[in-house]
């Protein structure tokens, strides 16, 4: 569409000699091809972050005018109970299902690439289907498998003679049903990465190894582990960042709750912001996650630079 | 990599052929039956919420539960398609998930370019950081600044607002870039000096080229604004301009949930991702591409 548009508006005049009058057009090109990200970068990224500063000094309720208040925010903000209560759940939960996310993704994929197991190409869909399926069904599923009264899996358990459990009244069995759906949401797309990065690690490692005598676990530990290191970082990076904004699954799966036992730092952003109106008080709560993000981000490429080293 | 390495010696002696085959089932056998347990965990969830939607109402919640439906009906999706709207929804979130995918993808394509091809030029690489910073700074963190900024633009309860902000996306320009990163520099130069113009030759030459990323992202981005919940959530107020998951959140958000309409919309919900992953699976499970993406 826009090509044939292009092409009409400039009919090929007599060929130009290469080097004359390339140089304007070559400034300008990239300048029109990523002119509209460029748009959208400033106005959807740096306005709303800029503004979020600001108001993070302001007492601004969402209409109306605002008067600065300093540093206000940020100091009830750290005697706000509620406030340490989003952060330490968030910061839990992020504990929780990072490496069992890892651990899970990881063995998928070593038994899918393995050449032992059978029936791989249709397990693969199976572990990836979740995938396709949004957060807030997501949320629904779980819902639905843990349900109190009627969930699946406190009749399981009272067949088999055991207490039900109170997987939505109790503050930390409600937060591990969050983990396991979190879990079982995200190992699609970490299993895909880490089959790319094991199919990458050269057979001849392996074969040496099992002449020289290793067993399978030395062989996972000593080859397989160094060699995916760099997928392993990435992993653990973008899921720690995705733990962190957690919010459409736990909308879906329990409201945050039993009460607000399990509002994370986003939903506590969104209930401070939209529905008690304290953007001031929301934007400041946002710069201290966006704070967070940044610190997990360095403080894992420090650790994976070291490493490296 | 192929997955059947033969071993060398395998040919070589059919007694030791015999005792290896042995020691292959011994690690076979049980290596496929943890495999299909995890594959059977992981499926059961799933399972059981779609026998579940063909549960009458009174059948949910009666005990002792069973696996099967007993008297299965469609009571559930019939509800959801005369008294949930399900149809207006979907038709809301059809048309946004193919407009910004479309808008999407040709963003993605052209701003990967000029990253990948015009890295000679300062601003570009000052830009590529900031692209890459985008994803330090996502919506959900900036939740109130940017429902301002939408209503200052007008955008609030529009279509617009619910397509321009998702445009771009990191992960799309990233994938491009990485792209035309490996296509030759010298196909360009050879372009160049047979006089074709910069714009020209990205539509006519590297566009074209790009196509398996073009279907990959596409599906990526459907998928993206489809199972979406965070822009349609603060974008929009008008309960006819809701998107799906913005209505399936309102109906298990209720006081006393409608759990067989809320499974029966749920299950639909889900099929066009389905359909959309059973045509085009190569692009989607596709592990290269998704790989390079995150290198």
């Amino acid at each position: 569409m826009t090509a044939t548009a292009i092409e009409t508006a400039r009919p090929a005049g007599p060929r130009q000699r290469p080097g004359k009058g390339r140089r304007p057009e070559y400034r300008l090109a990239p300048f029109g091809l990523a002119g509209i990200s460029i748009v959208l970068f400033a106005v959807f990224f740096v306005w709303p972050g800029s503004l979020g500063l600001i108001y993070s000094f302001t007492d601004y309720t969402g209409i109306g005018t605002f008067d600065f208040i300093g540093l206000a925010n940020y100091e009830k903000l750290f005697g706000d109970p509620t406030f340490y209560q989003a952060l330490t759940r968030s910061l839990l939960f992020a504990a929780f299902s990072v490496p069992l996310m890892y651990v899970m993704s990881l063995t998928v994929a070593s038994l899918l690439v393995s050449n032992h197991a059978k029936g791989r190409s249709a397990a693969k869909i199976v572990f990836f289907f979740p995938w396709l399926i949004s957060p807030i069904v997501a949320g629904v599923i779980w819902r639905w498998m843990f349900g109190e009264s009627f969930g699946f899996v406190n009749y399981v358990a009272t067949e088999l003679g055991a207490n039900p459990l109170a997987w939505q009244t109790d503050p930390d069995l409600a937060l591990m049903v969050v983990v396991m759906a979190a879990t079982w949401g995200g190992t699609a797309f970490n299993m895909l990465i880490f089959i790319a990065a094991l199919k990458n690690v050269p057979r001849a490692y392996y074969e040496a190894a099992e002449i020289d005598g290793a067993n399978a676990w030395q062989r996972f530990r000593h080859i397989t582990l160094p060699s995916i290191a760099p997928t392993s970082f990435l992993v653990v990076l973008l899921s720690s960042l995705g733990a962190m904004k957690e919010f459409a699954m736990v909308q879906a799966l329990n409201g945050g709750g039993p009460g607000t036992s399990n509002v994370f730092l986003i939903q506590y952003i969104y209930e401070t912001g939209f529905k008690r109106a304290d953007v001031g008080y929301a934007s400041a709560v946002s710069m201290i996650l966006l704070v967070i993000l940044l610190s997990i981000a360095l403080l894992q490429m420090a650790v994976n630079r070291r490493r490296g080293a | 990599m192929s997955t059947a390495t033969l071993h060398p010696e395998t040919a070589v002696n059919p007694r030791r052929r015999k005792a290896r085959k042995v020691k292959e089932l011994g690690t076979s056998i049980p290596l496929t039956a943890f495999l299909w347990l995890l594959a059977a965990v992981y499926a059961f969830p799933v399972l059981w919420f779609l026998l579940s939607a063909f549960k009458p109402g009174s059948e949910l919640f009666q005990y002792p539960l069973s696996f099967l439906p007993e008297n299965p009906t469609i009571g559930g999706f019939e509800k959801a398609w005369s008294r949930f709207d399900f149809m207006l929804y979907f038709s809301n979130t059809l048309a946004v998930s193919l407009t910004t995918t479309a808008l999407t993808v040709m963003a993605s394509a052209m701003t990967g370019y000029a990253l990948a091809k015009y890295r000679d030029q300062r601003w570009i690489r000052v830009f590529f950081i900031c692209i890459l910073a985008t994803t330090m700074l996502p919506t959900e963190v900036i939740l109130s600044p940017t429902f301002i900024v939408i209503r200052n633009l007008g955008m609030y309860d529009t279509f617009a607002g619910l397509v321009v902000p998702s445009i771009l996306t990191a992960t799309g320009v990233f994938m491009f870039r990485q792209f035309f990163l490996s296509i030759p520099d010298d196909i360009l130069e050879a372009a160049r000096i047979d006089g074709a113009r910069e714009i020209g030759i990205f539509f006519r030459i590297m566009l074209p080229m790009s196509r398996p990323i073009i279907m990959t992202l596409a599906i990526f981005s459907f998928q993206w604004r489809w199972n979406d919940y965070v822009w349609p959530l603060i974008v929009v107020g008008d309960e006819r301009k809701f998107t799906l998951q913005i209505a399936l959140r309102s109906i298990v958000g209720a006081e006393n949930i409608d759990w067989p309409l809320l499974l029966a919309a749920s299950v639909m919900s889900i099929l066009p991702l389905v359909l959309i992953f059973i045509v085009f699976q190569k692009y989607v499970m596709n592990e290269d591409i998704n790989a390079g993406l995150k290198d």
